[in-house]
């Protein structure tokens, strides 16, 4: 008999998601559980070190503004065509968030790195950049195997915990997540991976090559909980698309404390409905 | 025919420097060069790749967010752009911050993959639509990736031409600084000195003026071009070329 995954509903999700912890998550244009995020901040989470792969966009702007991000560790933070991410910019001005600036390819090397169980990668490019400047994590070192030739040595990027949202599970916990594979990639380096998906469908993912491909295996999946319209409001490529009107509304009442206050009642504090679904 | 658009006249003078490329990478938000990119392809009569980060169309990249840096790094992208928020004499990027970097006065998205593609792609091209002192700087506040490097530092890639909304800057990489090599028209070489916050070099005798693109060009730009773009950018589309529906 196979084993089962692990189901949750989204606030123990969230409550398995401890304060402190170092969270991997994905960007807009992959599958995004705002559902998750939303079950987080109504449980305060505080103190979360975020890890943009490569880059982040409404969910970590969301957290920060309610308080919970202490540090970020990404290659940009961005709304896309909404523009700078309103609390996140606060923030920094504010000096309110310890910054790890990196660039996209450092992130994806430094989890490949706690992917395969080895220290740390070697990296090209950034030398002479202030994105090396200010990382202290980050060393330039010799490549032992030719001479007069520096190269970025970056420590294994290990989150503590994965969070994705994708279209399909199942109940053994396997999760197709399609091309967005750096999913898989978070779910290989993270010691947790806790994810939200649109259908828990019948079977077994695993049976049909076609997705297997694309599949995660319930290895690496330590909860499992089914969320229609879990990206919400972003879309899922291949699925809904984003609720642009939504969005620009979060955008304009964010710009200000006051108006990201009112946000967080209307659509995030108030809504324990969602946790029912 | 309607009347020639500044769009277009970068579209021309991006894709030119594009000519018998392998494979063109375009980022986000990047609907002019991404135009270019097209173009360029459309002429090499299906020699070219174009992949362009948030098309459906035109991204053949199936292994995860990691792959188009690994393909940027084994040398198999000819060419990439650049933008940032400050660009110096020295060809430095700065898509961080402006001010201390602890408590700064702007903050801006971030570096992307600028820490690394500029240094791995042979030809990137810069390009930034607001050309003032505010933009074009002596010296960026951050650098996000350097215009050039130590001789010890593995670098086949770098900056390869600037281009803005004013002008058209060649990037001479023994001096290691910009040279201005074209105006855009209705632009004039006094005003250029006016609005760059950065010294540069002129060519000997006058500087031409940038290309206008034919017809046979813009026949294209208007046509495959256009509804090719209007996929991935459809405001950009309805603008300049007056195609598609905004919404």
């Amino acid at each position: 008999m196979l084993m089962l995954a692990n189901k949750l509903t989204i606030d123990e999700l969230a409550s398995r998601i401890p304060d402190g912890a170092k969270v991997a998550l994905p960007p807009d244009y992959a599958y995004c559980s705002l559902t998750a995020v939303r079950a987080l901040i109504r449980r305060k989470v505080k103190g979360l070190h975020l890890v943009g792969v490569p880059s982040l966009g409404f969910q970590a702007d969301m957290l920060i503004g309610a308080g919970c991000v202490d540090t970020l560790e990404t290659a940009a933070v961005t709304l896309s065509e909404f523009g700078l991410a309103p609390r996140f910019t606060a923030a920094v001005k504010r000096a309110e968030i310890n910054m790890m600036d990196a660039t996209c390819p450092a992130i994806h090397a430094a989890l490949q790195a706690s992917e395969k169980g080895i220290p740390f990668i070697p990296l090209r490019g950034l030398i002479g950049s202030d994105i090396l400047a200010h990382r202290k994590d980050w060393k330039v070192g010799d490549n032992p195997f030719a001479e007069n030739d520096p190269v970025v040595y970056l420590p294994a990027l290990k989150p503590d915990v994965a969070l994705i949202h994708a279209p399909i599970g199942d109940k053994y916990g396997n999760v197709w997540v399609g091309v967005r594979r750096e999913q898989m990639l978070m779910a290989h380096a993270a010691s947790e991976t806790f994810v939200t998906v649109e259908e828990i469908v019948d079977g077994n993912l695993m049976d049909d090559l076609k997705m297997k491909a694309a599949t995660i295996p319930g290895l690496y999946i330590s909860g499992i909980t089914e969320a229609k319209k879990g990206a919400w409001p972003l879309g899922i490529p291949g699925g809904y698309n984003a609720d642009h009107e939504h969005l620009q509304r979060y955008v304009d009442l964010a710009k200000t404390d006051e108006g990201f206050e009112q946000y967080l009642k209307e659509f995030v504090l108030e809504t324990p409905a969602e946790a029912a679904e | 025919m309607k009347d020639v658009v500044l769009e277009e006249i970068l579209i021309e003078a991006i894709a030119e420097n594009l000519d018998g490329l392998r494979h063109v990478a375009v980022g986000a938000s990047s609907p002019i060069p991404g135009a270019a990119a097209l173009l360029a392809r459309s002429r090499s009569k299906g020699k070219m790749r174009v992949s362009i980060l948030g098309s459906e169309d035109n991204n053949f990249f199936s292994d995860g967010g990691k792959e188009i840096f690994d393909v940027a790094g084994q040398g198999r992208m000819d060419a990439f752009f650049l933008s940032g928020a400050q660009i110096d004499g020295k060809a430095n990027v700065n898509l961080v911050s402006v001010g201390d970097y602890e408590q700064p006065k702007a903050r801006f998205p971030g570096s992307f993959g600028s820490g690394y593609l500029y240094f791995v792609v042979p030809r990137v091209i810069l390009f930034r639509l607001e050309h003032t002192p505010r933009t074009l700087v002596e010296k960026v506040d951050f650098i996000s990736a350097p215009g050039f490097s130590d001789d010890n530092v593995y670098r086949p890639g770098g900056p390869h031409k600037l281009i803005t909304d004013r002008c058209l800057f060649a990037v001479d990489k023994e001096r290691k600084c910009f040279r201005l090599e074209s105006v855009h028209p209705g632009h004039t070489v006094d005003e250029i000195h006016e609005q760059t916050g950065f010294k540069f070099d002129l060519p000997e005798g006058t500087v031409p003026e940038t290309r206008i693109p034919n017809s046979e060009t813009l026949h294209v730009i208007r046509g495959e071009v256009a509804s090719e773009i209007s996929e991935i950018y459809p405001a950009f589309a309805a603008r300049v070329f007056g195609i598609g529906n905004e919404s």
